[in-house]
């Protein structure tokens, strides 16, 4: 993305070159050129001219709807991340950023990604309003509390880039910065390989499912006091005042935390709010964990995520 | 040189000596020079912590102060300078001074309400100043949620009532200059042979009496979450925190407009009278003032794009962005055609002006960067706003008003101030200004975020040079401290209209009488008709 910020950055920058010299040019020519003769001395009248004012007026604005149009196309592909994309989940609290690959890899102000790939970050933050911004990649996005927000970026060197808390967020702000650590495919995966642990995120979620008890009201089949999980995500829910809403990531959260706000149809308002009882991490696990719940049941899953591929949606044996 | 004779007639200034009769003055220069001199208390305080930040920021490791005190020192910078000198600084001060005389008025329309106004920002000042005092606030100027109201410890409500109380000082100040203008213009004195002066103080007011009370809610919410734990911006208690940004920023951007249209309306006034022309396409510049001031309330989510705002909204707000652009533009091309064939003179407040010209011209243009969505992504929140904002504020607004303060001063005080030194001042706030600024564009487009206390160490040169900038503008900004307060004594006896410029608070003494006319003046000419009365520079 980069080179093309940096087009229109260009363009602007020499546009302003431009206004700047052929104005203060102006200014100093006719400074000097009327420069005041004698203590008595007016200018010349001249009320205006109603050609010239519309032409210095229809220039400009034709200039800036071109810098609009330029502009706001380029926005649209920084906010639209591609299909294929390697997911990483992203935390932000006062003054850290924690990092989780689907795998089941955990980082702290270290994001380690493959060269040539398309990463989207999915970002919440666990106390106040954050900001990841990578420079390099001219990308930046805010972090929410409450919330999830989006943004990707494909890395084409490989390098370590710097990473900074760009939203103010008090006291060590500016102390809340890392790096991302973009490696050549063979190297992340070496990297991938070493330590992982304690298993991909979306088995850390379903060992959350199963210590929370949601399991006892969310079942396989629908024999279940709530509704099943199974192939939820990303399917259109019907709620109770007839509306439908798409079972994004937000609306899984909200499910979790806020049971209430949107009522699935047909189910007695029983699920108890988990606000508080999970951590963001928690919740982003239990996320992973019902995404993975396609179709088979729940005990299929968990094979580590292939990282070029969309770990989102992992493949099944 | 006449420098010891005193001005002999009375006038408003040595009609009454008593502190009674200042602080119960309802004469609208009085309170002019009570605003003149509580906003130059407060753009020294801010000036003070601009000066602790540029220290701070010599070295990239955050070694003069703490984290937390570098913190503060940035917020009070900011809503020292914003809501205390930059917002009334113009209107309340240089306003106040000319709007009645101007128009050919006694005063304005509501003289106690004036008094009120003055008081009301005293009292929002020392709100603010016992918040510093009493250990400062760190949430920066902008005070975002949730992070102050759920996470900061410092003096947020206190600062936050300061803010709050000031405010209505804006709203009554701006509802005593609109009903002044509607009711109190002499006789002959058309909407369209107003000053370009009256017309932005008029497009300011609107702004002002419309876009506070917004601000002034917000700020209420966020005292009553902190205390009360009433949830509207925290997610925990079931908020948005994104919600006060619009709010805040429904204000803060027309805010913007409250600052620069009076500073745009004081170089009207300049370029005509150091031209001795009119200004050309007066209409245009009349109408654009309102124009900006209405579609400036709609292009507040430009400071949202990353917000997790819809694309689609930053779209729209995009697009506006560019609209209000152009007339601000086109305002800066008026005003170099009106050089064109003038009789320009290079006294200091024209000086001023000039370096206006130049410095708004890159603060405008620099603005296209940020309203440009794709590009802002990256700039957002860097030293590149930064950059960008001073250009405009202090660049643009202090400018003006700094040469706003030198045109009318013979008239405020009937004395002259040395020229040379106000030359060299001029020229000093100039080179400084730039060498201060212009280094954080290149900071900003390298990613350097804004409010940090630490950086990386790549980027001290520029900040060095910034920092060296810094000294130089402190010192341009006091040596007129200096010669104007020595020119109060010494300086030479002005006359009644020592540029021979038009305009109606001219025609009266210097400094003028407590109504100031001795007859209603009758207006038999549009503003600047410079050509008809030649004679009079002589
Ligand atoms: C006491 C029973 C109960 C428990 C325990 C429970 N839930 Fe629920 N859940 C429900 C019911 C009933 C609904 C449907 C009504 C509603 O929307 O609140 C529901 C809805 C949901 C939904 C939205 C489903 C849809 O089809 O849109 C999600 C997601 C969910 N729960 C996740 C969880 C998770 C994760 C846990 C454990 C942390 C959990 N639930 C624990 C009863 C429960
Ligand atoms: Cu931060
Ligand atoms: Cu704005």
């Amino acid at each position: 993305m980069a080179p093309q910020v940096d087009a229109l950055y260009f363009f602007l920058v020499a546009l302003t070159a431009f206004f700047t010299l052929l104005i203060s040019g102006l200014v100093v020519y006719f400074a000097i050129k009327y420069r005041r003769r004698s203590k008595d001395e007016a200018g010349v009248p001249i009320h205006g001219n109603l050609r010239l004012e519309i032409t210095w007026t229809v220039i400009p604005l034709i200039i800036v709807l071109f810098i609009f149009g330029w502009s706001a196309k380029l926005f649209f592909t920084m906010a639209r991340p591609p299909a294929d994309t390697l997911d990483v989940y992203v935390v932000g609290k006062q003054w850290m950023w924690k990092f989780q690959h689907p795998d089941g890899h955990a980082e702290v102000n270290e994001l380690h990604v493959p060269v040539g790939t398309s990463v989207k970050l999915t970002m919440t933050s666990q106390d106040v309003i954050h900001d990841v911004y990578i420079p390099d990649f001219r990308v930046k996005a805010d972090v929410l509390p409450g919330r999830y927000t989006h943004m990707w970026f494909k890395a084409t060197k490989p390098g370590r880039y710097r990473l900074f808390c760009a939203e103010y967020c008090g006291t060590n702000h500016s102390g809340m910065v890392g790096w991302v650590v973009v490696q050549e495919r063979a190297e992340y995966q070496k990297w991938l390989a070493g330590g992982a642990g304690t298993g991909t995120m979306a088995q850390t979620g379903e060992k959350l499912f199963k210590d929370l008890s949601c399991i006892t009201c969310h079942r396989e089949d629908t024999t279940g006091r709530g509704p099943t999980l199974i192939g939820l995500y990303g399917k259109a829910v019907t709620l109770d005042d007839g509306n439908s809403v798409e079972a994004d990531e937000a609306y899984l959260r909200e499910s979790i935390v806020n049971p209430r706000a949107k009522m699935v149809s047909g189910f007695q308002p029983i699920m108890p709010t988990f606000q508080g009882l999970v951590s963001e991490e928690g919740l982003l696990q239990l996320i992973e964990y019902i995404k993975s719940l396609r179709t088979a049941p729940s005990n299929a899953t968990g094979a580590p995520a292939a990282p070029a591929a969309a770990p989102a949606t992992p493949e099944k044996k | 040189m006449d420098t010891a004779t005193a001005p002999t007639q009375t006038n408003y200034i040595n009609v009454a000596h008593t502190a009674k009769s200042w602080l119960l003055t309802r004469d609208h220069k009085r309170i002019a020079l009570l605003y003149l001199i509580s906003v130059s208390v407060f753009f020294m305080i801010g000036g003070l912590f601009a000066l602790l930040i540029r220290l701070e920021l010599l070295t990239p490791a955050g070694d003069l102060f703490e984290a937390e005190t570098y913190n503060k020192v940035f917020t009070m910078h900011g809503v020292a300078m914003v809501f205390f000198f930059l917002i009334p600084a113009i209107p309340a001060t240089l306003g106040n001074f000319l709007v009645p005389l101007m128009i050919g008025a006694k005063d304005l329309a509501f003289p106690r309400i004036n008094l009120l106004s003055w008081y009301v920002y005293v009292l929002g000042g020392l709100f603010t100043l016992a918040a510093v005092i009493g250990g400062g606030v760190d949430t920066g100027w902008t005070f975002y949620t949730p992070y102050s109201t759920a996470a900061s410890n410092t003096h947020v409500i206190l600062t936050g009532l300061g803010v709050f109380i000031s405010g209505f000082s804006s709203i009554l100040t701006g509802f005593n200059f609109i009903v002044t203008i509607h009711k109190m213009r002499a006789p002959g004195m058309t909407w369209f042979r107003l000053p370009l002066f009256v017309w932005a103080s008029y497009a300011t007011s609107l702004i002002a009496i419309l876009g506070t009370p917004v601000v002034a809610i917000a700020i209420v919410l966020v005292a009553l979450e902190r205390t009360l734990h009433i949830g509207v911006f925290d997610p925990t208690l079931g908020g948005d925190p994104v919600l006060y940004q619009h709010l805040f920023w429904f204000y803060s951007h027309p805010a913007v407009y409250v600052m620069v249209l009076p500073a745009m309306g004081v170089i009207s006034e300049l370029i005509a009278a150091f031209t001795r022309k009119e200004i050309f396409g007066y209409k245009f510049v009349a109408f654009s003032s309102l124009a900006i001031a209405v579609i400036g309330f709609f292009v507040w989510g430009h400071h949202m794009y990353v917000s997790s705002q819809s694309a689609f909204a930053g779209l729209v707000f995009s697009f506006l962005t560019y609209l209000v652009a152009v007339p601000s533009a086109v305002k800066v091309f008026n005003w170099t055609a009106t050089l064109y064939r003038g009789s320009i003179s290079y006294q200091a407040p024209m000086l001023y002006a000039f370096g206006f010209l130049g410095l708004f011209l890159i603060g405008g243009l620099t603005g296209l960067f940020l309203g440009a969505l794709g590009l802002d992504v990256h700039v957002h929140d860097t030293y590149f706003v930064v950059a960008h904002f001073h250009y405009v504020m202090v660049g643009g607004t202090i400018m003006a008003y700094l040469g706003g303060l030198h045109y009318w001063w013979p008239k405020m005080t009937g004395r002259l101030y040395n020229e040379g030194w106000a030359k060299f001042a001029a020229l000093m706030i100039f080179v400084g200004f730039n060498l201060t600024f212009f280094p954080q564009f290149l900071l900003g487009y390298m990613g350097m975020p804004r409010r940090y206390h630490m950086y990386p160490e790549e980027w001290q040169v520029l900040n060095v040079l910034s920092t060296a900038g810094a000294t130089i503008l402190g010192v341009g900004y006091f040596i007129p401290t200096i010669y104007l307060l020595w020119s109060l004594k010494k300086g030479e006896v002005a006359g009644d209209n020592p540029w021979g410029a038009t305009g109606l608070e001219w025609q009266t003494q210097s400094p003028p009488v407590t109504e100031n006319f001795p007859v209603t003046p009758v207006v038999t000419e549009p503003a600047y008709a410079y050509a008809h009365q030649e004679k009079r520079f002589a």
